[in-house]
């Protein structure tokens, strides 16, 4: 934690359970986030998963980073400025799909997250003649 | 002369690229979404635009956190997608309309506005699935595009109504274009979602509908709160609705809903889609 963090801390809005990937975030997290971009080439999700303490290395991840991904534990890469869109890419390596990852962030089974969705159930459709 | 003939708003879930690929648009899961299409398609057959115009964001493909812009416009003669990280199949490339894109760049800047502009630029499914979704049967794509991403990633994000601004810009530019081109816009993402926190799988009916019922009658209500507001509204990914907000100002003319489709949930998300028809403003 950077002392510039701290500084901002009290001006930075908050909303309950809602990770804000500003800058701080974005440089705290820059190594991790910068190996999940790396997963976009097939060879690389290979070495990832061949041997991921080695591909740490290369990407030099924090202790907090590293602790988090071998713990398979979404909220702990994202207190370590892991953001989401790229931790997808991390998340798809595992066979992991956003339901899955919901349900982990939660506190849920997939199941009951999946439930958690549908009690929002609706739809809603409406058109003019000229294109019914 | 060119025409700006109506905008197509539509989600981008990765999964509808998904679906598409295993043929399950009539699976009671998914038809209820895909329903919300063939309106838009009919549409599009009729009216037969030739370019499109394309406010997404990008999601980790073309763009990473080493150089992240606010907005960026493509000037590329072609657009090809690449493995986002799943190993999908890629979707079919796209051609460029790069005359259109120079000249949407001049007219941004001349309405100070600085996009950062892109002569080689992968895109990603945010872009690619609304051409699934529309164009359903094309072998190859029907339009040229103008891709213009809009940072919805990494805070600060531009505010609603710069967004807004950013695409009234876009549409002058486009209304002052000497070609005789039928033009589209598009934007993609949204509604109310949220992927990461313990407020993941946060939907947001109410705000969505109030959206939906604003988007063609009174896009300045949406305009009115900051982007961290649409967040708490509509979810941390919910605010894609930038893209939504950014091409609705690019219709400047007379513009009315033809059809819309709302469907909770697809995936994480609540979809939504809209088309919108755009007339010429005739001189009082």
């Amino acid at each position: 934690m950077t002392t510039s963090t701290l500084a901002h801390a009290d001006a930075r809005r908050t909303i309950p359970g809602t990770p804000i990937f500003d800058g701080p975030a974005a440089m705290q997290g820059y190594a991790l986030n910068s190996m999940c971009f790396s997963f976009n080439d097939q060879a690389n999700r290979e070495a990832f998963i061949e041997n991921e303490e080695a591909y740490f290395d290369r990407f030099n991840l924090s202790e907090a980073q590293r602790i988090a991904v071998r713990n398979r534990d979404v909220l702990g890469m994202i207190a370590a400025g892991g953001n989401i869109y790229y931790l997808a890419k991390l998340a798809g390596i595992f066979g992991l799909n956003v339901q899955d990852v919901g349900a982990a962030q939660t506190g849920v089974t997939v199941d009951e997250f999946k439930a958690g969705l549908l009690s929002h159930q609706v739809t809603i459709s409406q058109q003019q003649e000229c294109v019914a | 002369m060119s025409t700006v003939v109506g905008g197509v708003f539509t989600s981008h879930v990765p999964a509808i690229g998904a679906a598409i690929a295993k043929g399950l648009q009539n699976d009671p899961y998914w038809k209820p979404f895909f329903d919300g299409f063939p309106p838009v398609q009919r549409w599009l057959q009729q009216v037969k635009p030739n370019v499109a115009v394309v406010f997404y964001n990008d999601h980790g493909l073309n763009f990473f956190l080493d150089k992240m812009p606010t907005f960026a416009v493509g000037a590329a003669a072609r657009y090809e997608n690449a493995d986002e990280g799943w190993g999908l199949p890629l979707f079919k490339p796209f051609e460029g309309a790069a005359d259109l894109s120079w000249h949407i760049i001049e007219q941004m800047v001349e309405s100070e506005f600085d996009p950062t502009t892109c002569q080689s630029m992968l895109v990603d499914h945010s872009l690619a699935i609304p051409f699934e979704l529309c164009w359903p049967e094309a072998e190859t794509w029907p339009v040229k595009i103008v891709p213009i991403a809009v940072n919805t990633v990494q805070h600060p994000l531009p505010s609603p109504a710069r967004c807004l601004a950013l695409g009234r810009a876009v549409g002058r530019a486009l209304d002052s274009w000497a070609g005789n081109e039928k033009i589209v816009v598009m934007g993609t993402g949204g509604l109310s979602h949220q992927l990461d926190g313990e407020r993941a799988g946060f939907i947001n009916t109410p705000y969505d509908l109030f959206c939906l019922d604003n988007l063609a009658t009174d896009p300045d209500a949406l305009v009115k709160q900051s982007s961290l507001d649409i967040i708490e509204q509509a979810g941390s990914q919910g605010v894609e609705l930038l893209n939504w907000i950014a091409a609705r100002g690019a219709l400047t003319g007379q513009v009315e809903e033809l059809s819309r489709n709302y469907h909770v949930p697809i995936s994480n998300t609540a979809a939504a889609t809209v088309l919108l028809e755009n007339k010429a403003l005739v001189a009082a």
